[in-house]
């Protein structure tokens, strides 16, 4: 149902002027992918395997991200759930629903086409949406600061 | 950004609508209005496995979350959508959206550099 895809998922389509092999390092290497995601992960990016990372967000103290690999297809597939947003310190979230974040990977003569899709936001509740609308607003605010600061330096 | 943010009212209102949206049933008659128009309980019961009363309470529960309002036409209730707050609950996706729109931005910078 069209009305439902709308509400449910979200997708993003881009074009990286870089080999596919670079792209696929960017997001399957730990490291590289703390690096440009912003917020420093420790764990391992492979098939069932979970990564976590903790940072500072403004107003609400150290919190907590976390990330459980499903898929890991060199150079082609990526995939892993999380619970976006669950930032609220002092809340277990393990026993919610995640939403499935999806990375495709093709190559075009231009580099790499890199497909995102997140999914599952249907069965997120209400109550958390509403909460992560305002932890997102706070969040990447700060984010951008981050990104500023280490531009600038 | 304060919990009083532009952002924050619009999701304040949207969080009835999704809440409301969470139902299968619901959301085929939300689908149905918006592609057929305004219809009478009659024909949004046609042909349907849930009895009148149930589709009737359903409709109550989106009227309650905004997303559709009835009128009275002679002897017969009849249902339509109300596009605004259909609008309220994208807003969340939209901002998800953005997120995503920033952090593709860094990826592409960092390997393109």
């Amino acid at each position: 149902m069209k009305l439902h895809n709308s509400t449910d998922r979200i997708e993003k389509e881009i074009v990286l002027r870089a080999p596919r092999t670079r792209v696929w390092h960017a997001l399957a290497d730990v490291e590289q992918f703390s690096a440009w995601f912003g917020i420093k992960l420790v764990g391992s990016f492979a098939p069932g395997a979970r990564a976590h990372g903790q940072f500072e967000l403004a107003g609400h103290g150290e919190v907590t991200i976390e990330i459980a690999i499903e898929r890991m297809d060199p150079e082609s597939r990526m995939s892993f759930r999380w619970h976006p947003y669950a930032f609220e310190p002092g809340v277990d979230y393990s026993s919610e629903p995640t939403t499935l974040v999806e990375f495709q990977l093709e190559e075009v003569a231009e580099g790499t086409r890199l497909t995102v899709v997140e999914s599952g936001f249907d069965r997120i509740p209400a109550a958390r949406r509403a909460e992560a609308f305002h932890m997102n607003d706070a969040g990447w605010a700060e984010q951008m600061e981050n990104i500023a600061r280490y531009v600038a330096s | 950004m304060s919990l009083h943010s532009a952002g924050w009212r619009e999701v304040s209102r949207a969080a009835p609508v999704f809440a409301a949206l969470g139902d299968e049933t619901r959301l085929a008659l939300v689908a149905r209005l918006s592609s057929e128009g305004p219809l009478s309980i009659t024909r949004l019961t046609a042909g349907s496995a849930v009895t009148r009363q149930a589709i009737t309470k359903h409709l109550d529960v989106l009227a309650t979350a905004g997303l559709v309002s009835d009128v009275w036409r002679g002897r017969e209730r009849i249902w339509e959508l109300e596009p605004e707050q259909m609008e309220a609950a994208r807003a969340y996706l939209e901002h998800v959206s953005k997120r995503w729109d920033e952090a593709l931005g860094r990826l592409k910078k960092f390997v393109e550099a």
